[in-house]
């Protein structure tokens, strides 16, 4: 056999070995860089950590190529064109750090309102949120506002948590999955590897979406939703559960606010309101007496049924008989909702079916023993073993914080939330709405020179907490917290950019934004958003937005449209902390965290960028930054991390605190904590006592477990709301009720939206433009494979999506006689755009889709002008605006979620018609090429990657 | 030479599971990460920030679509070398570059005495053969050759690169010729099959089949039923009944 | 499968060299004059020699293009290249010996005359032994590759005989007549029966999917053309190959048979009708890559 003599079949893969933590996207899976000589040899899953369980994605598994970009900015930039020529002069760190303070400052002392600061995809919003806190200014969020804020609020105001990555299906245990409008989601690996499991068990999945793909493809049903339906869908399965007696009344009881009184006093001010005793303590039915008493009473059974009279007029019920009331009504059964949903009336009952006999025949019994918050012993944790998880096919609707609600609603009627074999949540949550403080920035709350009182970003609880005005107008540029969008507790994002060039509500001076492609996808409207960065005021010739400071790593779109730049390093440059304070990455039975640190050094004049915000602060003089000599407290990001204290004892990282490195959650600062992290494999994770693992909410030993962790300072245990209170007083506002009141021409959406207990409404969109002139669904999904905008320039991932073809369902193909290949015209209330097609069968028939954030600015990420991203790659956000067609009032309300503020991207409605032949079509809007800042390195034509390596390995060998 | 050599016991290959694959492309890329610094020369990439940029690979992944209307079904679908008992690739191959190992049955191609002359890859019917665009030679799925007898790395890692990345545990590695082996069980339990039988290559690689659909539909007559089951005596009745039957 | 310029160039240059060289050695034509003999020996060697080189212009690593004669135990490949080797040195040693004693060695003619067929057939079964592209995978297809090589080989053989105004020319060019003839009628039945077999390869067995239906493409592994589209991906529309395969039928059979036919004993008409036979076969050549499916592209989008 001529087996060949040189084959070595154990080659060593790395001198050493560097445990870290991807960023290839937020999911942040542990990763173990191979390292030989100074080149990356491999970069594979860390088996230890708790997010990847050693798998790894391919957008990690193509880290080195997005390491080696040649988009990677190599120094600070000052414009010298125009805003979007893309020409640029290379100035140095203290140039660059002394102009972005000496824009600041006098804002500082003067008006701190006048920065937005507003990051996209960032990981560190313990720290930004702070130094604008620190700053003064109530202009600040992160990137939450056009992601699905909607349904983290949603989950925060019901059950005291979200799904995002905030909780997870009990894959262990659960007998059947549901999964509503998830294409990726944030907790990547963790849903793949959770499938597998399921698969490996034989489980049932169920997938709602109206595109099967992905995991819809690999479920065992497809249910093929009309979009921006499912709140119908979910009532109608709520009223099957309930008029057959599929509830879980005694989780109702125990765990839910489903027993607490409600007033019921038609038009009066309380009307809508709990019923609550002089210690503000919510009310139940005693069983035994059949007289009110406080919830919190240990050993009392409260009823669900029943009706008291009150002393002055009217009536109190549990909140139960409002929701039995409302959701056995027939308007809710399938037969009502089945020509909206699409899904056929028998198939919703057959659904229920499965729900009920998975959690009721089925239900799975822990043997192990706990104590709940009121002091009673459990020999047992019973689970209701269905598992839900949803994202953005419900939140990127305009009612999907109701939706998402509803959602919740089922989970819990189930008795399915926190218990084993349905959805479990990831310390630190469960952590309730109440708990959570309030937004700051009322208008006497901003002040010059002087930090607000508290976090900018919070849950308000009742209009009373909102940031507006005497006259109601919001006080924030993004008009978060206003009535525009009460519940935003992420801010809106999209819609800084168009309010800071209307100067509505009042102008900024400067916008400093990070990690966020304002300019190009994340955008709605995008060359509407090109304009206003680029458009002057005629009679000063100053910019509209005058100066704008981003930060970013590479040569996106959006670094043409900055007047100053500070470049990133990559992330295997950098120290980082993913931290318990921000978004954690603990799993439901442990609570972790992680940290970036500088496995290679950077070759390029470039900062970690939250050293360089901890340094722009003390250049400023934030406190908490500088100590009293005004001298900078914290040498770099690392230093921060290290001996940062939020309050005594609590810091950035809750690992290996204390002299001794021993201490876990709360503890003193320790020098040595991050050489701690890197040799426990940059993560560091504690698991939770067995009894602590469920039913967090109401555990006693999981409270206890979380103040000694420092999540709170006292055990919070607490019910989950399924009657909103907060909801009812900005619905008893609109009636005309309290100080503060909205707008008139607010008040008639808010009593539509604002309901107690969960509504569907149609989506705006969908309801504002005509349906026969706009018949037609259009969405995105995430590519699994590719990470927004920042993964085209990575020449392995371009080459799975080099571009987007519009998918299009076979009937529709039929009736514009196109296939695969062709190109159509694409038109929306706003815009058009051509496109390519591609046919598929598995998809909703009044649905075309695309992956999302393929389509590329010609000149960006270093790519050729005509890459394949460019010539038929497109976005649909040129479709989409930020405001809605007028209304008869003259008024255009903003596209989002008229609660949370939630940027409403799948409520677009298009028509399409077929494209004239062309032999080389090119993909419209197309846009002028775009400058690159100056001395990139330049792509190569021929990639061998691992050649040097290779020799050196040979050469090693040899010897 | 390119003579296939006689039978193995041991016959070293992957199964797939069709089942589970959500075409993640998480096997496609960390196999081309782990393979382009080790055996042999680099996977080369053309155009790699160009108008058409393509590149060479050793695992792919198609999605297709089966059947039509409600019932057609989207299958995620990875490629690589089968591993062929009767490899037609090492029979054609001119230099004996191209050989079935003999202790294990894994099919390589020695770099160093390849012509690149492509006529294995006209040879395979699976398209799991791609010369590199730089180096002129003939790539193919190593099954991890440089891995599975690697004793620098540690034992559990001592399986293909893809297998260890998948997410969801689509990917299985093992010894099919051991009628024991798991991956031999799982074949024999899921009716895993060959991929073009009739082209009579043997494959060593087995993939699993999509399990049939268990919709929850209006078949299951028993769901159903539960759903639409009426609460005797009407809702409120049935809320006393089982609020007098909870304990406490 | 796309048409490689290399690949035509070699098979078409060395299938007529090879042709000729066949006729030589089974003395159907023997060159009358020392000179002669050298024009036979750069023609014929020529020929042979320009379409090997051309081969090698599509390989990765010329330069190591000697591996390629080690495997003639498996390989059909390296069977053409041992046997072209010899081939070329036995025909160079059968032109040496003729110089040298004046007179051609009648067994080793004999064996050129076999070793070039032989070598023909080699070339053709690299092609015809392979299960992945139908067309080509047919008994018919070495039958093909020999007849044209020997009609090429005749009509050439008639030039030249022409040229050297020997009294065999007519006859040749009879000859000629009925190989052309012969081999067309061949390859119209080779058109009609590979060039409508499948594979038997479908996109359900491809993917073992068909029990779920019919089975289509919805997303490539790639968004831009991988090397295995651009290799066996390649599409020639029906409405241009008809076109093609008639030009080709012309080409290499129509003219040279019109030409023999009419003037059986022209010089220059008969180098025209060689030069316009070589075209046809190029023509052939192209059609006969181009128009194979290779089962590969059943993954791509190819339904059969
Ligand atoms: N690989 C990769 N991973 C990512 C990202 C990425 O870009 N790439 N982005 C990250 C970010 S920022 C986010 S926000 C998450 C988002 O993660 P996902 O929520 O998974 O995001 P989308 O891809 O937008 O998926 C939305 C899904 O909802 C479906 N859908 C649309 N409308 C409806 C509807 O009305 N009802 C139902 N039931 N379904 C509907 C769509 O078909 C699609 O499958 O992913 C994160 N993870
Ligand atoms: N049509 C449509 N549009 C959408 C969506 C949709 O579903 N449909 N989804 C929306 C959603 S949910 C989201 S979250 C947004 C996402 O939109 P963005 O948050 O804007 O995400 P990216 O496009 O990834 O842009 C992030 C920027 O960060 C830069 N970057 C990458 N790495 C680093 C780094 O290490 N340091 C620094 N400083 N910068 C870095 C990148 O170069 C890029 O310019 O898109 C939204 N847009
Ligand atoms: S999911 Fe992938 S890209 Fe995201 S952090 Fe994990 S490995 Fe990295
Ligand atoms: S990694 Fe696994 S799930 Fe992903 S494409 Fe490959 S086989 Fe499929
Ligand atoms: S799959 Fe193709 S390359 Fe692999 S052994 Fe079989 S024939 Fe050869
Ligand atoms: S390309 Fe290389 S391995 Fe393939 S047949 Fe030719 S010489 Fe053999
Ligand atoms: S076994 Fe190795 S070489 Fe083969 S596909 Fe998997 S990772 Fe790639
Ligand atoms: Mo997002």
């Amino acid at each position: 056999m001529p087996d060949d003599k040189n084959l070595n079949l154990s080659p060593k893969s790395a001198d050493r070995i560097a445990k870290t933590t991807c960023y290839m996207c937020a999911c942040r899976c542990g990763i173990n860089v191979h390292i030989k000589g100074d080149e990356i040899r491999y970069i594979e899953g860390n088996r230890d950590h708790p997010v990847n369980n050693g798998v790894l994605c391919a957008k990690g598994s193509a880290g080195i190529m997005q390491h080696l970009s040649p988009a990677r900015l190599n120094a600070p930039l000052k414009r010298v064109g125009k805003r979007g020529e893309g020409k640029f002069e290379k100035i140095s760190w203290e140039e660059a750090m002394e102009m972005a303070s000496s824009w600041l400052k006098p804002i500082r002392e003067t008006d701190p309102r006048k920065l937005a600061f507003f990051t996209g995809r960032d990981q560190s919003q313990a720290l930004t949120g702070w130094w604008a806190q620190q700053f003064g200014t109530p202009n600040f969020a992160a990137h939450g506002g056009f992601c699905s804020v909607n349904m983290a609020a949603a989950g925060i105001y019901t059950i005291g948590g979200a799904f995002w990555e905030f909780g997870s299906p009990d894959w262990q245990n659960t007998e059947l999955f549901l999964l509503f409008g998830v294409a990726e989601d944030h907790d990547s690996n963790p849903i793949k590897i959770g499938l597998g499991k399921l698969k490996d068990r034989g489980i049932r999945t169920v997938s709602i979406n109206p595109v099967q793909t992905g995991y819809s493809a690999v479920a065992d049903d497809w249910i093929g939703i009309t979009p921006g339906t499912d709140g119908l869908f979910i009532l109608s399965l709520i009223h099957v559960l309930m008029k057959t007696g599929q509830i879980d009344l005694d989780y109702l009881i125990r765990y839910t606010n489903a027993p607490w009184l409600v007033i019921r006093r038609p038009g009066s001010a309380d009307d809508g309101l709990f019923l609550r005793d002089e210690n503000g303590q919510p009310q139940v039915l005693d069983h035994k007496t059949g007289k009110p008493i406080s919830a919190e009473t240990a050993g009392i059974r409260p009823q669900l049924k029943g009706e008291i009279a009150l002393p002055n007029g009217g009536v109190a019920v549990p909140a139960f008989m409002l929701m039995a009331e409302d959701w056995l009504n027939d308007e809710h059964s399938p037969e009502a909702s089945e020509a909206k949903t699409g899904i056929p009336a028998e198939r919703v009952y057959a659904l229920a079916g499965a729900i009920a006999e998975a959690a009721f025949k089925r239900e799975v019994v822990i043997d192990q023993p706990w104590v709940d918050w009121k002091g009673e012993h459990h020999d047992k944790m019973i689970g209701r073993p269905v598992a839900m998880h949803a994202m953005r096919g419900i939140s990127a609707h305009s009612n999907g914080f109701q939706t998402c609600r509803a959602l919740h609603i089922l989970q819990i009627l189930i008795g399915s939330v926190e218990t084993p074999g349905g959805f479990r949540f990831k310390p630190p949550y469960p952590k309730p709405a109440h708990i959570h403080p309030r937004p700051a920035g009322k208008p006497d709350q901003v002040k010059p020179s002087t930090p607000l009182p508290g976090a900018p970003l919070g849950y308000p609880m009742s209009p009373d907490d909102l940031l507006v005005d005497d006259q109601g107008q919001p006080v924030r540029i993004d008009k978060g917290y206003s009535w525009d969008a009460p519940l935003s507790a992420h801010g809106l994002m999209h819609m800084v950019i168009s309010n800071a060039y209307a100067g509505d509500p009042y102008p900024v001076d400067v916008l400093f934004m990070y990690m966020a492609n304002m300019a190009w996808n994340s955008s709605m409207n995008t060359r509407g958003v090109i304009d206003m960065l680029t458009e002057t005021d005629p009679e000063t010739g100053e910019y509209r937005i005058p100066k704008i400071i981003y930060s970013d790593a590479y040569s996106s779109e959006m670094v043409a449209y900055a007047d100053l730049i500070l470049p990133d390093t990559t992330y295997l440059e950098r120290h980082d902390c993913i931290s318990l304070l921000d978004r954690p990455i603990c799993e439901p039975d442990c609570v972790a965290d992680a940290i970036r640190w500088p496995v290679v050094e950077p070759d390029r004049d470039v900062r970690g960028f939250q050293s360089t915000l901890l340094d722009l602060g003390a250049r400023l003089g934030l406190p908490g930054m500088v100590d009293a000599d005004g001298k900078p407290l914290y040498r770099d990001y690392a230093d921060y991390m290290t001996n940062h204290q939020r309050k005594p004892g609590i810091g950035p990282l809750a690992g290996f605190r204390g002299q001794s490195g021993k201490d876990k959650g709360r503890g003193d600062p320790n020098p040595d904590q991050i050489d701690a992290y890197i040799a426990n494999g940059g993560f560091w994770s504690e698991e939770l006592p067995e009894n602590a693992r469920y039913f967090k909410m109401a555990n006693q030993h999981y409270q206890d477990f979380a103040v000694k962790m420092g999540f709170f300072d006292k055990p919070e245990p607490y019910c989950f709301q399924i009657y909103s209170e907060v909801l009812q007083k900005f619905q008893l506002a609109a009636q005309g009720h309290g100080k503060n009141q909205p707008p008139q021409h607010l008040r008639e959406r808010i009593k539509a939206c604002f309901t107690p207990l969960p509504q569907w409404y149609a989506p705006f969109e969908g309801d504002m433009v005509d349906s026969d002139t706009y018949p037609i669904h259009a969405l995105t999904q995430r590519p699994m494979a590719m990470y927004h905008s920042w993964g085209s320039q990575n020449p392995w991932l371009r080459q799975i999506h080099g571009h987007n073809p519009l998918f299009i369902p076979s009937g529709l193909a039929r009736s514009l006689q196109v296939q695969d290949g062709d190109w159509v015209w694409v038109s929306s209330h706003h815009g058009k755009i051509k496109v390519p097609v591609a046919v598929m069968e598995g998809v909703n028939p009044h649905t075309v889709w695309t992956w999302n954030a393929i389509g590329k600015r010609r000149g960006a990420w270093q790519l050729d002008p005509d890459a394949p991203e460019a010539r038929k790659g497109f976005l649909l956000n040129h479709l989409i605006h930020e405001l809605l067609p007028m209304r008869g009032d003259g008024l255009r309300w903003s596209n989002s979620d008229p609660i949370t503020g939630q940027a409403a991207w799948f409520d677009l409605k298009v028509n399409i018609t077929k494209a004239d032949h062309e032999d080389d079509a090119s993909a419209e809007p197309a846009f002028p090429i775009l400058g690159t800042p100056p001395d990139l390195e330049k792509p190569a034509s021929v990639l061998r990657y691992g050649d040097s390596i290779i020799a050196r390995d040979k050469k090693e060998n040899n010897q | 030479m390119t003579s296939l050599p006689p039978a193995s016991d041991v016959k070293l290959g992957l199964v797939i599971d069709l089942d589970i694959c959500v075409g993640c492309h998480a096997c496609v890329v960390n196999c081309k990460e782990w393979n382009t610094a080790g055996y042999g020369a680099p996977l080369a990439d053309s155009n790699p920030y160009g108008k058409n940029p393509s590149g060479s690979w050793l695992n792919r992944i198609h999605t297709f679509e089966a059947g039509h209307g409600a019932e057609a079904k989207v299958v995620h679908f990875p490629k690589s070398c089968l591993h062929c008992e009767d490899a037609p690739c090492v029979t054609v191959c001119p230099t004996g570059a191209s050989y079935k190992r003999a202790e294990d049955g894994i099919v390589l191609v020695n770099e160093d005495h390849c012509i690149g002359c492509g006529l294995c890859a006209w040879a395979c019917p699976y398209g799991a053969r791609e010369m590199d665009p730089a180096e002129g030679v003939m790539k193919k799925c190593t099954l991890c050759v440089d891995r599975i007898y690697n004793t620098h790395l540690e034992e559990e890692d001592r399986i293909p690169a893809c297998v260890r990345t998948c997410p969801t545990s689509a990917r299985h590695f093992g010894d099919l010729g051991d009628p024991e082996s798991e991956v031999s069980q799982l074949v024999a339990a899921r009716g895993g099959f060959d991929l073009m039988p009739e082209q009579g290559t043997k494959p060593v690689n087995k993939y699993l089949p999509p399990r049939p659909r268990q919709s929850v539909t209006a078949d299951e007559v028993d769901l159903v039923a539960m759903a639409k089951k009426t609460t005797p005596g009407g809702f409120w009745k049935w809320l006393d009944q089982s609020l007098d039957r909870l304990p406490g | 499968m796309r048409p490689a310029a290399s690949l035509i160039i070699f098979t078409t240059l060395s299938g007529l060299g090879f042709g000729l060289a066949s006729l030589i050695g089974f003395g159907l034509i023997t060159a009358t004059s020392p000179k002669w003999v050298m024009i036979h020996g750069v023609i014929s060697l020529g020929l042979i020699g320009a379409g090997v080189i051309s081969s090698t212009v599509h390989l990765g690593h010329p330069e190591r293009a000697w591996r390629a004669l080690s495997q003639w135990r498996s390989s059909w490949l390296s069977r053409e290249g041992v046997l072209a080797a010899l081939t070329v040195l036995v025909l160079a040693i059968y032109f040496a010996d003729h110089l040298y004693h004046g007179v051609p060695r009648v067994w080793l003619g004999a064996v050129v005359g076999i070793l070039s067929v032989l070598t023909v057939i080699a070339t053709a079964m690299i092609y015809a032994s392979l299960k992945t592209v139908a067309r080509w995978h047919n008994a018919l297809t070495p039958v093909v590759f020999v007849l044209l090589s020997l009609a090429g080989g005749v009509v050439a053989a008639a030039a030249l005989s022409a040229l050297e105004g020997m009294d065999g020319t007519v006859a040749l060019t009879r000859l000629g007549l009925i190989t052309v003839v012969l081999a067309m009628i061949i390859k119209t039945l080779w058109w009609l029966t590979a060039g409508a077999s499948g594979s038997g390869s479908t996109p359900e067995s491809a993917t073992g999917l068909g029990s779920l239906g019919e089975v289509r493409l919805l997303m490539s592994p790639h968004s831009e053309e991988n090397w295995l589209q651009h290799e066996m991906g390649f599409q020639i529309a029906r409405k241009h190959s008809h076109r093609l395969a008639w030009i080709s039928l012309i080409l290499a059979a129509g003219v040279p048979i019109l030409i023999m036919g009419l003037y059986p004993s022209s010089a220059t008409l008969l180098v025209v009708a060689a030069l316009v036979h070589l075209f046809g076969v190029m023509v052939e050549r192209w059609l006969f890559f181009a128009e194979a499916k290779h089962t590969v592209t059943l993954f791509y989008g190819a339904r059969h």
